[in-house]
């Protein structure tokens, strides 16, 4: 019917962030099984080798991060998948991978938890995303895509952002996301060879003194000057990388602050809600970290409630809460388990907040 | 009478893939005799500009500071998967890891044995000196049995805390590794036969062989709280009956 | 305007692969789309479902409180979803399997003897096509060629030409059961 049904593909979300990362020029993936995010992974074992990438199915998560390590060491872009347990299992090697200034994308696909939890979407990794996750005093930045299309930018964008910053990046998705379709346009490859060269990259001490990947600085005034300079690189991505969106705020009297899956759910519940004359808009953080904390402000002065809603029991809250202070009421609507919040549930929770 | 240098011939000299600073290992340790081996093999290979080094944790973790060429550091026991995904993305670098007993064999087995399961073609030499260095004397997975260390006080009993881990062994059991080898430098001629078996090592990845592994029983004079001729003395008397010397595997040779 | 459907039965009769399909042939059909296999709080219950929304706006919730509407394959199936289908809603009800009649009397039901309509052209597993041809006959979501070219798209790589051939003619079947 329409002009664009031709370049749209029906994907999984898994499918969909897989072919977008060799898009994106990413020219090695390793990961491990775990569901719901597997698909990626088969993705990449049939597509990585005909980009004339390196695909391997590691022994285990922390393997694949490692490997990781290794890869963007060598100054190519690099990426890895897991769900919750398995990104679990990655922290201390993103932990590393910040240390050692290596940009590397890593797709959360989020599963029920805590512990094995189950394969149902959830978003219980806020926390472990946007608040650290691995040890020492690092950041990560963390885009929270709410549809398939989104999820194939994000991870155009993820690969941007961490060779710009040298640093890793999270897509944190769910099961949802990575499970359901959605016809997307796929991004225009980019060819690796014009991305700038990485000049601190290990390809060979020629013709140049030996470049050193590292995280390890034993003298205390050595460490603190990385970590101060990476310090600063963390206040320039706060200030610059800020992403999120307002729907139907312009006049509403609640909003509601969702992330992700469950943010695509409340824009459903935005229109039924103004159907039936609630004045109810939608702000949705899209980077989790740096967090919208100035827009959420912003809004708080001239509604009477920002209405939270995540699938945990109240992670995004407190960035919410610290955001919003006394402004407004914050109330908080969530749902566990690997369990998902319907339309109407979101709804009956703004009516209470509505009028 | 002053002795003139006019007439002779330098004969030993620092390799040229080794800087000028100075190794961190204590005096007697045999990591210093393997590391320069290492970098003699790189210079006689003619390897350097291409060759990139992943360091461990433990006694070696500051290696990259010492060598003249590109290099990394892993965390701890991942020195195999870092290895791998650098050749995987660049085949033309050779990669190698160094690393410990307690950093290849407890925390990193997996990446170790899987890394040669794979075959991948890296050169990974693998200190075997049965004690943990670098935090203070603790057992490691190859400390012998009845052996002292500040985590066994009464000695490695078995039925406990587990058997000599024999990884060379482990590896040879393996289809895809080309090369593996046990070595020790407590003398000449095994300082000699360790020399060449970190050739051969090398030579397999620059020839695209594939895996190789060289583990070398060293000491560790300042843990085993030996003198270094004492501890040579014990390398040689008694490690090397739970840990004998020699090939186990070599699928090099031929084509 | 919004269809959306929510297609139940047991695993292995094929509701899965029907609902992807409808995905296909709207997103040839240049709808936007979401298609979610059973995850939300109705995966508990033994039923294989999957949710398909077909709009020509962009998409909020992929998840479903009223579809509009409901395959039910089988009798787990129609306990579990007929309250919820909305108002004026279409429900296509396996009437080889599912001996009791729709309840509900706001909708329209389609009682079909979907396991018998497959088997008389030779492929009883085809059960859930002749399905989806009955319910895109219904809500018009959209048109029968435009599923059936989705049928090629999707199975074209591994399928036989006969396998092809015999989904084309239950889609068929089904469509002209209405």
């Amino acid at each position: 019917m329409g002009a664009d049904t031709i370049d749209k593909v029906l994907m999984t979300g898994n499918e969909a962030m897989a072919e977008a990362g060799i898009r994106a020029g990413c020219r090695a993936y390793f990961g491990y099984p775990i569901t719901p995010q597997n698909e990626l992974l088969e993705y990449m074992s049939a597509h990585m080798p005909q980009a004339g990438g390196a695909f391997i199915q590691a022994e285990s998560e922390i393997a694949a991060i490692n490997m990781c390590y290794g890869a963007s060491a060598a100054g190519v872009r690099t990426m890895t998948s897991s769900s919750s347990p398995g990104i679990s299992l990655k922290m201390e090697g993103i932990s590393y991978i910040a240390g050692a200034d290596l940009p590397c994308v890593i797709v959360n696909v989020v599963r029920g938890g805590p512990g094995l939890g189950n394969i149902a979407p959830a978003q219980g990794d806020y926390f472990q995303a946007t608040k650290g996750g691995g040890h020492g005093d690092y950041r990560m930045i963390v885009l929270g895509p709410s549809t398939i299309p989104e999820a194939t930018e994000h991870v155009m964008l993820a690969f941007e952002l961490a060779d710009k910053y040298r640093g890793p990046v999270m897509i944190l998705a769910d099961g949802m996301l990575g499970q359901m379709m959605e016809p997307v346009v796929l991004p225009k490859p980019v060819d690796p060879a014009t991305l700038p060269a990485k000049p601190w990259a290990l390809t060979g001490a020629k013709g140049r003194e030996p470049n050193i990947v590292t995280s390890f600085y034993l003298d205390p005034e050595e460490l603190n000057m990385m970590d101060v300079k990476r310090e600063s690189r963390y206040r320039q991505i706060e200030e610059q990388e800020v992403r999120y969106e307002e729907h139907e705020t312009a006049d509403a009297t609640v909003v509601i602050a969702a992330y992700g899956s469950v943010a695509r759910i409340a824009r459903t519940v935005v229109k039924m809600a103004r159907g039936e004359g609630i004045k109810l808009g939608l702000l949705r953080p899209i980077s989790l970290w740096p967090f919208p904390y100035a827009p959420l402000r912003a809004i708080a002065d001239r509604v009477d409630a920002i209405l939270t809603v995540e699938m945990n029991a109240g992670q995004m809250v407190e960035d919410v809460r610290l955001a919003v202070a006394e402004r407004a009421q914050t109330p908080f609507y969530g749902v566990l388990g690997g369990l998902v919040p319907t339309p109407k549930d979101i709804l009956r929770e703004v009516k209470r907040y509505a009028g | 009478m002053p002795v003139s240098t006019e007439n002779m011939v330098k004969v030993f000299e620092r390799p040229n893939s080794l800087n000028e600073s100075q190794f961190s290992y204590c005096p007697g340790c045999h990591h210093g005799v393997v590391t320069r081996i290492v970098a003699q093999t790189i210079d006689e290979l003619e390897i350097r500009e291409r060759t990139v080094l992943v360091a461990p944790v433990g006694c070696s973790v500051s290696m990259y500071q010492w060598f003249r060429c590109d290099g990394t550091q892993a965390s701890h026991g991942r020195a195999c998967a870092v290895a791998t995904g650098l050749k995987r993305v660049n085949p033309n670098l050779i990669v190698f890891t160094y690393q410990g007993d307690g950093d290849l064999a407890a925390i990193g087995t997996a990446e170790s044995i899987h890394a040669a399961n794979r075959g991948e073609n890296i050169t990974v030499i693998f200190i075997n000196n049965q004690i943990y260095g670098m935090t203070g004397g603790q057992m490691a997975p190859t400390t012998l049995l009845g052996q002292w260390a500040t985590s066994c006080p009464d000695g490695r009993e078995g039925s406990l805390a587990g058997y000599p881990l024999r990884f060379a062994e482990m590896v040879a059991q393996l289809e895809a590794p080309v090369y593996v080898t046990r070595q020790s430098v407590y003398d000449q001629k095994r300082i000699m036969a360790t020399t060449r078996a970190i050739m051969k090592a090398f030579r397999y990845q620059v020839e695209g062989k594939g895996y190789a592994l060289v583990e070398v029983l060293t000491n560790c004079p300042t843990n085993w709280k030996m003198g270094p001729v004492e501890a040579n003395r014990r390398l040689a008397d008694e490690v090397v009956k739970t840990f004998p010397l020699g090939d186990l595997v070599d699928r090099g040779q031929s084509g | 305007m919004d269809n959306t459907f929510i297609f139940a039965g047991f695993g292995g009769q094929g509701v899965i692969l029907a609902g992807k399909l409808l995905a296909q042939a709207g997103t040839e059909y240049g709808l936007h789309v979401t298609w979610l296999p059973s995850y939300g709080p109705e995966m508990r219950g033994g039923t294989a479902n999957c949710t398909i929304v077909l709009s020509d706006e962009p998409i909020g919730s992929p998840v479903v409180d009223t579809p509009t509407g409901l395959i039910a394959m089988n009798l787990p199936s129609l306990d579990r979803f007929e309250k919820a289908v909305a108002g004026s809603g279409t429900i296509v009800v396996n009437s080889s399997l599912v001996a009791r009649q729709v309840e509900r009397e706001d909708v329209r039901a389609l009682a079909l003897p979907l396991n018998d309509i497959a088997a008389s052209l030779g492929n009883p597993r085809a059960a859930n096509m002749v399905a989806l041809g009955a319910l895109v006959k219904a809500t018009g979501a959209v048109p029968l060629e435009t599923v059936q070219r989705a049928v090629t798209t999707m199975l074209g790589h591994k399928a036989s030409s006969e396998l092809i051939e015999v989904n084309k003619r239950a889609l068929a079947a089904g469509y002209e059961a209405v």
